[in-house]
């Protein structure tokens, strides 16, 4: 079992695993593990962890991909096209390793660079080492700390300063595995000043074993700059993912990152934003639509270390059967970040008995001009509207979808991007009428040529 | 068209509606008066389904058929409408995509097809008129951020798109100033015709001024005490509701 496994494994591999590193790196991954073995994977007994439980999933044994594929994966065949309303750069990760279709690290012609971090670490020394690992703390979180140790490739990308990225970049995650596979990416997007870039995150699997993905990215946003992150998640049952994004950002810039979970195992994405400049800014938003046995956990950590900055944080999700869902969002205002702005909002709609919601708000606030605002809530479909609805002719059915469909298009309707917005908006409805299938994944178009698997049949959410 | 007979009505194992007899004929409009608390709100609910009232005794019947055991939607199908005193804000669910599903589930139930779409936006713009709704308003959520008045011309409007055989009015003046108030009732006027029949729930006279009913009764402690023709609601205008309880008790 990877509970047990996990250090001789890491025992095995600790030459791959550091090879190639400069040394300071290597005594970060060094220390990331013996932070790691001090208390072992996360368990019920932690805080942090009393709703959402791993045990069970590591309890199985699981493979781990120390090399990239040496065999040729033709990618295009897998793939055959690409969202066609929307013209995106597509970068693919395979296993956890970044999947060179033409080189392992491109530069455009307006400096960005994309591509291999693995390699970065080569060609790119000075820009990954004055990044890597520095808004990410080890000591804080178990995962995070194994993720560093193991850290051996994903995706870096660098825009340097005054460049707006004008397409989106698409991150795809593929899993390819005959055997259970646990993978943990590790990802670094580096942003200048007065830039822009949008990013695109979603995974998929193409074999149907369990899977456990534990990534990290850090984002580094510098002054006056725009990052638009989304993470589409529609995975199978068997699917463990654990995401973090750790990002600081500098004065006068945003980020905006907006997950929308539509199917899962156990799904915890982990999202620790530092506002470290004056007029900084975190916009998050997340919808989880979930249902079955599936779980979901967000957890939101907005540090404001200095004054003027604004966080908001709308979370939204729709919980059918036994599926549960976890919100814990943490702001921590500092003593001198004054004139703070900090608002979160969770919003949980229950529809059976058996689904259950924890809603959990934390504010630490050290200084006094602050203005601060959460909500929770937990509750069912307004019965109310329903028989206002249903009064006009509408059958309890579509009554029920069209108050679904309006909770949950509050979080849709506010993406930047026309056609991913619209393409989303369209996932949603399927999702809550049941015929979504695994295929529909983000903005890929395999179906013709899907698997049976991932034609699985997903019940609707009513 | 309607017919009540000797209904008992209970809400949380409060008796509201006792005895109540009430018959509706196409063309006619009815006005049903009563101070508060008399059971205005519970007869309007009863004849739309909504859950959580219990009906102990009697029955009602619409066009010869009980619809007791009929669904809210399947009462609104058969030409049944509730104008509601409260109207519910319902965020995120535009006024056009909720009547178009409205139009739709009522037409697929007459076995029609769906509306097509410029059809169906050249019956709102036509029915807009009707209460001089503002022409964005339709875009707006339901009811979301809506004045008293607003709120009052939305449900006149839904009526006019969704044109019912039997038309339920509860406490529509309500809340309105004295412009909406003519609105609304023009808007009512203007909907009437020898076939359909409307059911004006009212605690006051004044929209009586506009909507002319054929018959007034005085709701009582949940049953019918009074019934007589629109003078009687001037009298009671006059005299207040005090003087129907002292004939009641005597």
């Amino acid at each position: 079992m990877l509970k047990k496994n996990i250090y001789d494994i890491y025992r095995a591999h600790q030459n791959q695993l550091l090879d190639g590193f400069p040394e300071h790196v290597k005594q970060l991954k060094k220390t990331a593990f013996d932070a790691f073995q001090k208390n072992g994977f996360p368990h019920n007994r932690l805080e942090k962890w009393r709703h959402t439980d791993l045990s069970k999933v590591l309890d199985h044994d699981f493979e781990c991909y120390f090399e990239p594929e040496k065999k040729h994966i033709d990618i295009e065949k897998i793939f055959q096209c690409e969202l066609p309303e929307m013209d995106t750069y597509t970068v693919i990760q395979y296993n956890g390793w970044f999947l060179s279709r033409y080189s392992d690290l491109s530069k455009l012609d307006n400096g960005v660079i994309i591509g291999s971090l693995n390699q970065a670490f080569k060609d790119y020394p000075d820009i990954v080492q004055a990044h890597f690992g520095k808004y990410t703390d080890i000591n804080s979180s178990a995962m995070q700390a194994l993720n560093t140790a193991f850290a051996q490739d994903g995706i870096f990308i660098y825009v340097p300063d005054n460049v707006v990225v004008e397409k989106p970049i698409q991150i795809i995650n593929i899993l390819d595995a005959p055997h259970n596979a646990f993978v943990q990416p590790r990802n670094l997007f580096v942003v200048g000043d007065n830039s822009a870039l949008t990013l695109v995150h979603c995974d998929h699997s193409l074999e149907h074993k369990l899977s456990l993905i534990n990534s990290l990215s850090e984002i580094y946003i510098g002054e006056n700059s725009f990052v638009d992150h989304y993470k589409m998640q529609n995975k199978d049952a068997d699917s463990t993912l654990l995401t973090t994004i750790n990002a600081h950002v500098e004065a006068a810039s945003t980020i905006a990152a907006n997950a929308l979970i539509l199917n899962g195992g156990i799904i915890r994405n982990n999202i620790n934003v530092k506002l470290n400049g004056p007029q900084a800014k975190a916009d998050l938003k997340g919808l989880y639509l979930v249902d079955k046995h599936q779980h979901v956990d967000n957890q939101i950590f907005i540090h404001h270390a200095v004054p003027q900055c604004l966080s908001n944080q709308l979370y939204k999700g729709i919980i059918d059967d036994q599926a549960g869902a976890v919100f814990n969002g943490r702001i921590l205002v500092d003593k001198d970040a004054q004139q703070t702005n900090a608002f979160q909002t969770n919003k949980n709609i229950l529809l059976t008995d058996e689904a259950n919601a924890y809603s959990q708000p934390q504010l630490e606030i050290y200084a006094d001009d602050v203005k601060c605002s959460h909500g929770s809530t937990v509750g069912q479909l307004d019965p109310d509207a329903m028989f206002y609805l249903r009064s006009r002719g509408i059958c309890e059915h579509s009554a029920r979808m069209l108050l679904m469909y309006a909770f949950a298009s509050e979080v849709v309707q506010t993406i930047a991007i026309d056609a991913l917005k619209e393409r989303l908006d369209n996932m949603v409805t399927k999702r809550l009428k049941g015929e979504l299938s695994i295929c529909d994944q983000c903005m890929l178009h395999c179906s013709e040529k899907a698997p049976d698997f991932l034609r699985m049949d997903i019940k609707p959410l009513v | 068209m309607l017919t009540i007979k000797n209904l008992e009505v209970s809400i949380d194992d409060k008796v509201i509606l006792k005895k109540f007899n009430l018959e509706v004929k196409p063309g006619e409009v009815h006005a049903i008066m009563g101070p508060n608390g008399s059971g205005k709100s519970t007869l309007a609910n009863v004849i739309a389904g909504r859950e959580g009232y219990e009906v102990l005794q009697g029955d009602i019947s619409y066009k010869g058929k009980s619809i007791l055991e009929d669904t809210p939607e399947e009462r609104a199908r058969e030409g049944i409408f509730l104008g509601f005193q409260y109207p519910v804000e319902i965020p995120g669910v535009s006024i056009t995509n909720f009547l178009k599903t409205a139009v739709n589930e009522v037409r697929k139930h007459k076995g029609l097809e769906p509306m097509p779409a410029a059809e169906f936006l050249t019956l709102l713009k036509e029915k807009k008129k009707i209460v001089e709704m503002h022409a964005t308003l339709a875009s707006r959520s339901v009811n979301q951020g809506f004045s008293g008045g607003e709120k009052k011309k939305n449900e006149i409007f839904q009526m006019a798109v969704l044109q019912p055989e039997l038309a339920i009015l509860d406490e529509t003046d309500s809340g309105l100033d004295i412009d909406a108030l003519r609105i609304v009732a023009n808007g009512i006027n203007s909907l009437k015709n020898k076939d359909n029949a409307t059911v004006v729930i009212t605690h006051y006279q004044r929209l009586l001024d506009y909507i002319v009913p054929d018959f007034v009764h005085v709701l009582f402690d949940g049953r019918i005490v009074k019934t007589g023709g629109k003078e009687l609601a001037l009298e009671l205008e006059e005299k207040g509701y005090d003087w129907i309880k002292e004939e009641v008790e005597m």
